[in-house]
């Protein structure tokens, strides 16, 4: 199965480069790998709890967020322009090297 | 607080109303037990309830698609027939022992006797989200609150609200005509909140007789846990102050492991309670765990799974509950024993 890499930057700074498969959510690559992630709801963009921020040069290169994303992120605390639901990322071949950082809130 | 002489008994106090909670109730009124089901949220269902009743599941046996509304509906009435105790907006805050079994207390004056607990508690107990807001902690109880739990407490306060749901909404409009002042804070100018709130929420602004703030809290400001201001970042990025006394945010609910952490029971990690693979016991005799909540070698966090550990607990449960009757295992399809008891006899 094709894959592609991945860094995190968890809650407290630390930087892990993860393996993910094609078709899997960040989020599930990011608990996969047993970085700290709260992700409460299992992926059904439902909690908030795998709020991450893109690393800007990835910002206009990632599929825009669906309504759902957006209202969601209401439940999510210092919300900014490159914030995502890491569960609503779905890695794609182009995500090679996408760098994220996991948001106050996340904490498990 | 607690009314000892008000204290009620069940052969089985079931921990959580959620899709495995609730079929414990099942599972116990085939063997003859009653059970009494305690939760912390209004509504049976748990996380399927409160955080994706619209969902579709995709993994239930027999429904290649169901909501998670769908599956709390058909679980509720599947339990029907055996009319366990409902009891809501109640958290079980300990347990001790007595010599029939055990004695139940919740955080809201309830106490139920029982030879058996059966933990199905799933993430743990669903609380407020909290701001990771610096020196919070200081303020809450005495001028943050995640709840209102009386009104008049607010009566003159200078409040500020945040959120954009139907809690944030919902109370601001019934803060409004008793407080001082009410602003509602919210990110962006788009409520997930009921239409209806969103127009009456928007009439008062126009009325002047509330604030609407788009952006997001950033530092408290007081003393002594007491709020003199906030201030807030808006959306053009800049730090803006607020004057309030009170500030009510509503973020959504999320589970913390609560009082569980302190029934003396052995947990895997500090989160999840071990329990055995025949009877899905706990390390105490007699308190059981199952579902999300349980942990043991080889657990998969499922709702299947948790729908077959509450049957083979109930085994255990009717052997302590019934000490001197003989288990028969029987089938639905056959026993008029097990019809009678669902009612279609």
């Amino acid at each position: 199965m094709q894959s592609c890499t991945i860094h995190v930057t968890d809650q407290e700074g630390k930087q892990h480069t993860l393996e993910g498969a094609v078709g899997w959510r960040v989020m599930e690559v990011i608990r996969d790998y047993n970085v700290p992630i709260k992700a409460e709801c299992g992926g059904c963009c439902s909690c908030a709890t795998c709020h991450v921020y893109v690393d800007d040069a990835w910002l206009n290169k990632l599929p825009e967020k669906h309504d759902e994303e957006c209202d969601m992120l209401d439940d999510a605390f210092n919300v900014e322009d490159n914030s995502r639901l890491s569960c609503q990322l779905i890695l794609s071949p182009e995500m090679e090297g996408l760098h994220v950082t996991l948001a106050p809130g996340t904490e498990p | 607080m607690h009314d000892t002489h008000n204290i009620q008994s069940s052969d089985v106090v079931i921990i959580g109303a959620g899709p495995v909670g609730l079929f414990a109730v099942f599972e116990l009124g085939l063997l003859g037990l009653k059970a009494h089901v305690v939760d912390i949220l209004d509504k049976p269902g748990g996380q399927c309830a409160e955080l994706y009743p619209e969902k579709p599941i995709y993994d239930i046996p027999a429904y290649p698609v169901i909501s998670g509304q769908e599956l709390t509906d058909n679980l509720m009435e599947q339990i029907k027939p055996f009319g366990a105790s409902m009891h809501y907006n109640q958290m079980i805050e300990r347990f001790e022992k007595t010599d029939a079994g055990w004695r139940i207390y919740g955080d809201d004056g309830l106490i139920i006797e029982a030879p058996v607990v059966v933990i199905a508690a799933g993430g743990g107990s669903f609380t407020p989200k909290k701001p990771p807001i610096a020196g919070i902690e200081a303020y809450e109880g005495v001028s943050v609150f995640y709840a209102v739990r009386r009104m008049e407490q607010f009566r003159n306060k200078r409040i500020v609200i945040a959120g954009g749901g139907d809690s944030a909404l919902d109370w601001t409009l019934n803060l409004q005509p008793i407080a001082e002042h009410i602003t509602l804070i919210h990110r962006r100018d788009n409520f997930r909140a009921a239409p209806d709130s969103v127009a009456k929420m928007k009439a008062l602004v126009m009325d002047g007789k509330m604030d609407l703030i788009f952006g997001q809290i950033g530092e408290l400001h007081g003393d002594n846990g007491q709020l003199t201001g906030l201030s807030y970042k808006d959306l053009n990025k800049d730090i803006q102050h607020i004057r309030c006394d009170t500030l009510l945010p509503f973020f959504g609910l999320t589970m913390k492991l609560g009082p569980v952490e302190h029934f003396g029971l052995e947990l895997h990690e500090n989160s999840l309670i071990k329990v055995d693979t025949e009877k899905f016991e706990t390390s105490t005799k007699g308190v059981f765990a199952i579902g999300d909540i349980n942990y043991y070698p080889g657990k998969l966090k499922l709702i299947l799974s948790g729908f077959h550990e509450a049957a083979l607990m109930a085994q255990e449960a009717f052997r302590i509950c019934r000490p001197n009757e003989k288990l028969r295992f029987q089938y639905t399809t056959s026993s008029s024993d097990l019809q009678h008891k669902l009612g279609v006899a």
